[in-house]
């Protein structure tokens, strides 16, 4: 019981600090889950996040599911589900309800212009620390570079990248075993 | 009915918005403006700007917001469940999979290849990201303090977040 509260608290801070989208909670899952409580290592978070991008629904969401899944099974993954759901439909109840009198507050409106960038700076250093565990082969290093450039620069949709880079690997692993190599 | 009606609309946003974030603003608008007219244009963009200034995924905020004007508390806690009904299933299923499949030489390939890919893409995130978040040089020289505050400490996110929050009230307010 004590380890599924665990799971809850961490995915509702999750849930609770996650402004700008799915993206912007790598940055708290990875210092609480990979980082501070070392539940999960980097490679596992970055096959979990890739799992995650390509289903349909939240991403948030979906690593939540995954990982509470992982971690500790079915209700694992409903701990984390509502962790990570709580603190929104909290949040946005209390704006639903007192909306047209905090519309307008600008301390609030500045908040998430400081805010914004921060998340930015942030998820770099989260891109910056996840590539640490992956070896530096020129295999990986290329497919890091495609998929950039496929996304940011021309636009890609992210799960055909993903699928492409998933034969890419297959491709490349099978051939290394022809050569003998593992 | 209405219930059953509110979560079987938002069942269908959740189980096929891909992408999570803005890619899923299209599908509920289509559904609860065009289709259902549960809300007018004006008022879905009201519910961006609150999904802007309050946590969480934005089609998270859509359901509960929605669902709370349309049949109350229970309304929201309804729709809500609906949009993460398909992920729920989903996700634990393929899980299951990979978990139990981890080792077989398939599963390792095609991670192997994922894997490197998951950084490019979080990278490309930072690129558009930067470009919508980053608007003057006010905010890029916030992104640039909260860098340094990472390099050189241990700082946990959320005392990131909630200090270039305050950093963004004192600096915009001149």
């Amino acid at each position: 019981m004590k380890e599924y509260f665990k799971l809850f608290s961490i995915f509702f801070r999750v849930g609770a600090f996650t402004f700008g989208g799915g993206y912007a909670m790598i940055p708290i899952i990875q210092k609480e889950i990979v980082e501070s409580h070392q539940l999960i290592d980097e490679q596992d978070f970055l096959d979990i996040i890739a799992v995650s991008q390509s289903l349909p629904g939240p991403v948030a969401v979906n690593t939540a599911v995954f990982v509470g899944y992982k971690l500790k099974g079915i209700f694992g993954a409903i701990a984390g589900l509502l962790g990570t759901v709580l603190p929104s439909l909290l949040v946005i109840l209390l704006l639903a309800v007192f909306y047209n009198n905090i519309k307008d507050i600008t301390a609030i409106q500045l908040f998430f212009q400081g805010v914004r960038p921060a998340i930015v700076a942030l998820i770099l250093m989260s891109a910056l620390k996840l590539s640490k565990s992956i070896s530096k082969t020129s295999f990986n290093i290329s497919i890091i570079l495609f998929a950039f450039i496929a996304v940011a620069l021309l636009k890609v949709h992210p799960i055909p990248v993903v699928v492409l880079c998933a034969v890419a690997g297959l491709i490349h692993r099978k051939k290394e075993g022809e050569h003998g190599l593992h | 009915m209405a219930f059953i009606r509110l979560f079987w609309v938002f069942l269908k946003i959740g189980a096929f918005s891909f992408g999570g974030g803005y890619a899923m603003l299209p599908l509920i608008e289509e559904e609860v403006v065009h289709i259902h007219r549960w809300l007018s244009s004006v008022e879905f963009v009201d519910i961006i700007a609150i999904s802007q200034m309050s946590p969480g995924p934005i089609a998270i905020n859509a359901a509960t917001f929605i669902g709370f004007r349309q049949l109350g508390v229970i309304g929201s806690i309804v729709a809500t469940t609906g949009v993460v009904f398909a992920s729920f299933f989903l996700v634990t299923t393929l899980a299951h999979f990979i978990i139990k499949y981890k080792n077989a030489p398939f599963i390792e390939g095609v991670f192997s290849g994922i894997r490197p890919a998951v950084i490019g893409l979080i990278s490309a995130a930072c690129v558009s990201l930067f470009q919508t978040s980053v608007v003057d040089m006010k905010g890029f020289a916030i992104g640039l303090i909260v860098l340094a505050i990472l390099y050189k400490s241990k700082l946990h996110p959320i005392g990131i977040i909630m200090l270039s929050g305050v950093m963004g009230i004192v600096i915009y307010s001149f």
